[in-house]
């Protein structure tokens, strides 16, 4: 019992285990904490922010923040709310994410969240940019238009002898995903299939293989994002 | 080709954690990294091409195309505006009869703009195949220009006398002027390479900590952490290889105080690095040299030979049994960010420079995940002093939350441009008053990430707590438009250096930016300086300084010339800066006696 302590989350008490994040205990736990690059079973990237917490009064990301003895976390909170809905408008803006004909649509994090954070339309003015679509290689398609840079595909898949598929090109504003030109040429459907699913929002598809699931059956149709989550807790 | 590329990379043993060094030595060699060499690189490495694109395209001075047989630089900051860019940038394009941006057809020329390369006092400067060109004007583009056509040697193409001190150095011999106009403590002439060496090494390790402990010396950096504290985190690490890195990325628009003291006092800086070796028990020091300051590398790695020979660096230093330590200079390849220390370390071992999240801190994994002290130039120099004239003599200098001297940069509209090293505590009036400063409408402490004041601010003091700077100063002129000639140019200056990972810091930025045209352009609204105060909770989410900063210049003006905004907005407009519906409905409510349900 010595590696368990508490910490508390919106004022709720939570049994900790030693060495665990604050995303993990509060998810075990039944208390959804918003993420978008954070990934199950890859190493946190804290990039997106939304995942951000107040630790005793700082704020700090639940994806890379150890638990400890006694934290006093808030999470669930009209200010984080606002802010991780700020974050999630800016990312709207900065691409260009039509939902009505994105296939990923119902399937879509960025859409389910900004559904949950309750956006109605981003407070800032878009910015139209002119982005490309990648449709070289013969398994995927890359949609600029709707990539939000969390790099799950870069750091969740790799060619069968671990090397890169994908990486960042650029820096700051200019960021791109890339795609091994080469490498990715030979991947089996079930790397393209991995890839697709890891990518949070649609800028990764499958050629071939548009709208197999209809919408209505979606994801997030019937079931916000979250939910899954906090249905543990009524258990 | 191959064979070149081939030997580049077994000179650094074929480690993938060297790409940076790689990567250099191709642009070095072919002025930009051709296809072929990725291929090699991909194979020899077992790195997918991808990830090496990731890496190069990171960094503003490695590029996939060409950048001409001459390659030119020009600086784009601030203080370069000042001083007159704006002339010698058109009379580059009409020299060479090409854009900035564009290599000629016929390869020879390359013109391109850089963020600040540490030369503030000295402004207009460029960078032409990595030597460094000050003080330029029109006549002396024309000089260069013609000098190029006529196919002459990077050193002959401007006539110019060599810097003073070490700058005609045989490895140096740069125009670069050192102005240095107060030295106090870190620059004055009374160090004797070896003499803080001597007495360590008839020290425990714990007592060399312990008086940094006691000369209560911060990181000069800007952050200002203790550097005993540092020392300490990664001296109780379990046994095992530790490295220490000294931060020599100073790319704070402003600031050029760290390549006065490379040029100047290398050793200092070598020596601080050999007694933190002592200290936390490490036999390997690197050296983050930026990009911009290549011009040195070979001074600097002659300087370190000598201290080896003298065997003040090397194995058993001093005849002290088991002190070994081993310095290595490590290049940067331009990006601001790198400043950041764990950024510092990514690039260090190859890869694109974004910050780490922290914890884990470097003390605890830091570089090739093993215990690393990050320190800056100018602490690992303090460190020396502090040493050899006991640290008494150090808190005897400065305030007594900020011990010590500083070295100041200073830029921009003043008489008498150039290093200062200061007691922390002088008032900005008394700093104005030295470097012949006036009519000043603003002083930017700090540089971009810092703070930009205004004159009912100047009786406030330089140091920590009041105001707290890693050295950059520059005076802004009454006869500048503060909004366009400088806000503008240090936020496009962050979103240039963003590395683009965190979201606010990418895409929030930008929203910054663009509000701020609006406004310049005289179509701002009331709301949009309450959003830009807002949104900067959301800015200090950001993992790193950088991105938890990149708002300050906007913000610190708004807050300090609330004015120079508002006078800009719209007015008498029909435009509705807020729309308030309990105000809108209000008649009807008060007609129909009915009450709006109105959702919080």
């Amino acid at each position: 019992m010595k590696d368990k302590f508490k910490i508390t989350i919106d004022g709720v008490e939570l049994t900790a285990n030693q060495g665990e994040t604050i995303l993990k205990v509060a998810s075990d736990n039944g208390i959804y904490i918003p993420v978008l690059c954070a990934y199950e079973g890859l190493k946190p990237q804290a990039s997106c922010r939304v995942c951000s917490v107040k630790v005793n009064g700082r704020t700090m990301t639940a994806c890379t923040t150890t638990a400890s003895p006694g934290m006093k976390i808030e999470n669930d909170t009209p200010e984080i709310n606002e802010l991780r809905k700020i974050i999630v408008e800016t990312m709207f803006v900065a691409g260009n994410h039509f939902c009505p004909t994105c296939e990923k649509s119902g399937d879509c994090e960025l859409q389910a969240l900004a559904y949950r954070l309750k956006m109605d339309v981003p407070r800032f003015p878009y910015s139209f940019s002119n982005k490309e679509i990648d449709a070289s290689n013969p398994k995927l398609m890359i949609d600029h238009n709707r990539c939000i840079k969390c790099k799950r595909c870069a750091r969740g898949i790799k060619t069968e002898d671990g090397k890169d598929l994908f990486a960042f090109k650029n820096r700051g504003d200019r960021i791109l995903i890339s795609i091994d030109k080469e490498l990715a040429k030979n991947i089996s459907d079930k790397k393209a299939q991995e890839a697709m699913d890891i990518c949070p929002v649609g800028a990764i598809l499958r050629k071939e293989r548009g709208f197999i699931n209809p919408i209505g059956t979606r994801k997030y149709d019937n079931n916000p994002i979250g939910n899954n989550i906090e249905k543990l807790k009524e258990i | 080709m191959g064979k070149e590329v081939n030997n580049i990379i077994t000179q650094y043993d074929s480690d993938k954690k060297r790409l940076m060094d790689m990567l250099l030595d191709i642009q070095e060699e072919f002025n930009y990294i051709p296809n072929d060499a990725i291929d090699s690189l991909s194979e020899k490495l077992n790195l997918s091409k991808v990830h090496i694109l990731e890496t190069i395209s990171f960094y503003h001075f490695l590029t996939l195309k060409n950048t001409g047989k001459y390659t030119i630089y020009l600086n784009d900051s601030v203080s370069a505006y000042m001083s007159g860019r704006e002339e010698v940038e058109k009379a580059f394009e009409k020299e060479t009869g090409i854009k900035f941006n564009t290599v000629s057809e016929d390869g020879l020329i390359g013109l391109f703009n850089t963020s600040c390369i540490g030369m503030s006092d000295q402004e207009p400067a460029a960078l032409i195949n990595n030597k460094v060109f000050t003080n330029l004007t029109t006549e002396k583009v024309k000089e260069i220009v013609q000098n190029i056509k006529d196919g002459k040697d990077t050193d002959d193409l401007m006539k110019a006398e060599l810097g003073e001190g070490k700058n005609s150095d045989k490895l140096i011999k740069s125009m670069t002027k050192n102005n240095i106009n107060i030295n106090k403590a870190i620059l004055s002439d009374d160090y004797i390479p070896s003499s803080a060496l001597m007495k360590i090494i008839k020290q425990e390790r714990d007592e060399v900590i312990n008086e940094i402990e006691n000369a209560e010396l911060r990181g000069r950096g800007g952050a200002g952490f203790p550097t005993d504290l540092k020392w300490k985190f990664t001296a109780n690490t379990p046994e095992g290889k530790r490295y220490i890195f000294c931060n020599a990325d100073e790319g704070e628009p402003g600031t050029f105080k760290d390549r006065v003291i490379l040029t100047e006092k290398p050793e200092l800086v070598f020596e601080g690095m050999a007694v933190c070796g002592y200290a936390i028990n490490s036999d390997q020091g690197i050296l983050y040299l930026r990009y911009e300051y290549k011009y040195l590398k070979k001074y600097l790695e002659n300087v370190i030979n000598k201290m080896k020979k003298r065997n003040l660096l090397g194995k058993t230093i001093l005849g002290k049994e088991g002190f070994n330590f081993d310095i290595r200079i490590q290049l940067g390849g331009g990006a601001y960010v790198c400043g950041e220390e764990t950024a510092l370390l990514e690039s260090a071992e190859g890869n694109r420079g974004e910050p780490r999240y922290k914890p884990p801190f470097p003390a605890i994994k830091g570089y090739l995940e093993r215990p690393t002290v990050i320190n800056n130039v100018e602490t690992l120099s303090s460190v020396v002093k502090i040493l050899n004239k006991g640290n008494y003599w150090f808190k005897k200098l400065g305030t007594e939350e900020s011990r010590g001297t500083k070295l100041l940069s200073i830029s921009g509209d003043c008489e008498k441009p150039g290093i200062y090293e200061i007691e922390w505590g002088i008032t900005i009036n008394k700093m104005l008053e030295m470097v012949g400063a006036k009519d000043v409408q603003a002083v930017q402490v700090g540089g971009p990430s810092g703070n930009c004041i205004s004159p009912n601010q100047f009786d406030k003091q330089i140091r920590y707590s009041e105001l707290g700077t890693g050295g950059s100063i520059v005076v802004i002129g009454k006869n500048r438009d503060l909004l366009k000639d400088v806000v503008m140019n240090y936020t496009n200056f962050f979103i240039e250096e963003s590395c683009g990972s965190c979201v606010p810091c990418r895409n929030l930025t930008v929203i910054y930016r663009n509000t701020l045209q609006k406004i310049i352009d005289g179509k701002g609204v009331q709301t949009d300086l309450d959003n830009m105060l807002e949104w900067e909770n959301v800015m200090k989410m950001n993992r790193c300084g950088l991105g938890q900063t990149a708002f300050n210049p906007i913000v610190t003006t708004l807050r300090n010339f609330p004015n120079l905004y508002e006078s800009k907005l719209v007015e008498d407009s029909d435009i509705k800066q807020t729309f308030d519906i309990s105000k809108a409905i209000q008649e009807y409510c008060n007609t129909t006696g009915r009450k709006p349900i109105i959702e919080e």
